[in-house]
């Protein structure tokens, strides 16, 4: 149950689509989002969907994973279209049923910012799932290197990310094992009312954060052991290096981004 | 004996649908019967851990059954909380699970979900808390005060406590030391000794297993390898090598003995037969 939540995860693979620098693959993304938000009518939508299925078709992550990686926003989702379908006033009013209308400009919205908010969130999910969260933050610490002249603390804030990313997975599993220890001692987390479900998460809260603190400083003590002393004068094992796919990925994202915005120009 | 729990053809598979498909469990079946205790044994990720979660629905098979005293344990899914009283599952490192302020409450927690109350939830807590060889004077501790081995004691005895049919150990003397390991398995052979309830131990010591339990199962890459009692088990010493396990100490000196030319059952797992054993062959003159 817990392990379905796929946010974050990483598929490894050996496709262009892993293979790409982590540095463009961020780059893309941001290109995809700021395209996304100029896309207004069909045909702009048509060419992201395009971009994606292309996309997902390279990196062979399976059409499954990436629905599935919508679960989580099933309700996001929900509650953008129908808000968008009912509230939206327009000039021609398509369904009145009381006081809910539903507008052909409402019609129209609810299906774009859905979509819009699928074609973000599975674009997203696509790096995550094609790139390891080493090489993620690697990349981000990389491309915000600059920022360090004005004393933004970006090896520290990387280093925390990939920490937190790294431990995503053991917290998950540990819980999904804490609540199958209670569980065969007769726990209960289904039934009974708000406070007795609340009551309930006791017995996994408390094991929980025990074992989180108890990792935490044993990481420390790791860390330490092997005398980290942050950013300063470290090398890199992998350095990152762009090669020549990468100029085409981002010539193409480049590309993709300006088509989009002329078309958007045109009301398209 | 009467079969208590019967396995037929139990498959799980972790990870459908994805690039990290996996089946665990394939095809396993085996019976365990009334009051008998069972070894599981088996490489790392041979998949004890996960056959065992199956015993008390913690796990769906993807295909299979698992039968309880005959009825599958999953015809009523609203009712398998009263599976998880009949059989008990201990978890390898259990002392993880422990939350409650005191060794009592947290020992107490089991018995109290299955609704007892007042006396009898303080016997059974007591009663546990003795098997496992908590001191009295320790109840009203945090648990978190404990050492690590006691700690164990404590996870161990909220499971006794709801006194199941059946109660399965995985691995319940994984990193303790010698003294604690002999000394726990010590407190389960009372417990077995006492309440007559079958035993089921999955661990990766030859040793452990030969000593304590009557009857062997050998898992080897998600399937059932073997099983039977220990003389018959260690019979197919080369076997077990090649998968990755060992046989006791004991069965390797004996092998060795016979590999010199003494006439030596290479089965044998106990110091005492082995004993018995090169005692008579002196008797009858050979060299030794
Ligand atoms: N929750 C899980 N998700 C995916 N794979 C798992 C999970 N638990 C165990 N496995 C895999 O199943 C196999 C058997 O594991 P397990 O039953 O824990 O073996 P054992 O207890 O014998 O070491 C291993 O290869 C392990 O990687
Ligand atoms: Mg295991």
């Amino acid at each position: 149950m817990l392990k379905d939540i796929t946010l974050g995860q990483y598929f490894p693979g050996n496709t262009v689509a892993h293979k790409l620098d982590p540095r463009t693959k961020i780059l893309l993304v941001v290109l995809y989002i700021v395209a996304l938000f100029c896309a207004k009518g069909i045909v702009t939508y048509a060419v992201m969907g395009l971009c994606l299925a292309v996309c997902v078709r390279i990196s062979k992550v399976g059409l499954k994973q990436l629905v599935r990686g919508l679960k989580p926003v099933l309700f996001i989702l929900l509650f953008t279209g129908i808000l968008n379908l009912f509230f939206t006033p327009g000039d021609r009013y398509l369904v009145e049923w009381g006081f809910l209308r539903i507008s052909d400009v409402g019609l129209r919205n609810a299906i774009f910012m859905v979509l819009r908010i699928m074609l973000l969130i599975m674009g997203t999910f696509l790096l995550t799932y094609t790139t390891s969260p080493i090489s993620l933050t690697d990349g981000l610490e990389r491309l915000l290197n600059g920022l360090k002249k004005l004393r933004v603390p970006v090896h520290e804030l990387a280093m925390m990310m990939s920490i937190a990313l790294r431990f995503i997975p053991t917290l998950i599993e540990e819980t999904d094992k804490i609540m199958s220890a209670q569980k065969a001692r007769g726990a209960d987390f289904e039934s009974g009312n708000l406070i007795q479900k609340a009551k309930a998460l006791i017995p996994i809260l408390v094991p929980l954060f025990i074992s989180a603190f108890r990792r935490a400083d044993e990481l420390a003590t790791a860390m330490e052991c092997r005398c980290y002393h942050g950013g300063e004068g470290r090398t890199k094992l992998h350095v990152l290096q762009y090669a020549r796919r990468d100029y085409i990925a981002l010539l193409l994202g480049v590309l993709v981004m300006v088509l989009v915005m002329v078309l958007a120009r045109f009301g398209l | 004996m009467e079969p208590i729990l019967q396995i037929r053809n139990l498959t799980h598979t972790y990870g459908v649908g994805t690039p990290f498909q996996r089946s665990a469990v394939e095809g396993m079946s085996f019976d365990v019967y009334d009051g008998e205790f069972l070894g599981v044994i088996g490489h790392t990720g041979s998949g004890k851990s996960t056959l065992i979660q199956h015993l008390n629905g913690l796990l769906k098979p993807t295909s299979g059954q698992v039968l309880l005293r005959g009825r599958d344990i999953w015809a009523e899914p609203k009712k398998i909380r009263d599976v998880r009283f009949k059989v008990g599952l201990v978890f390898q490192y259990p002392e993880y699970q422990l939350f409650e302020e005191t060794v009592y409450k947290d020992i107490a927690f089991g018995p109290a979900n299955m609704g007892k109350t007042g006396e009898e939830l303080d016997r059974c807590v007591r009663e546990a808390a003795r098997l496992v060889g908590v001191r009295d004077d320790q109840l009203d501790k945090s648990p978190f005060e404990l050492s690590g081995g006691q700690k164990r004691r404590v996870a161990l005895a909220g499971v006794m406590a709801m006194e199941p049919d059946v109660l399965v150990l995985d691995e319940p003397t994984a990193g303790l030391d010698p003294a604690g390991r002999e000394n726990l398995m010590a407190n389960i052979r009372d417990y077995h000794r006492n309440k007559n309830k079958t035993i089921i131990l999955v661990s990766h010591s030859m040793d452990e297993i030969a000593q304590n339990v009557d009857r062997i199962l050998v898992l080897k890459n998600a399937h059932v390898l073997m099983s039977g009692v220990p003389a018959e088990v260690f019979q197919r010493a080369e076997e077990l090598i090649s998968a990755g396990l060992d046989v006791p100490q004991v069965t390797r000196v004996a092998r060795a003995l016979r590999e010199r030319g003494l006439d030596i059952d290479p089965a044998v797992y106990t110091v005492e037969a082995l004993e018995k054993q090169l005692l008579a062959l002196r008797k009858g003159g050979a060299a030794c």
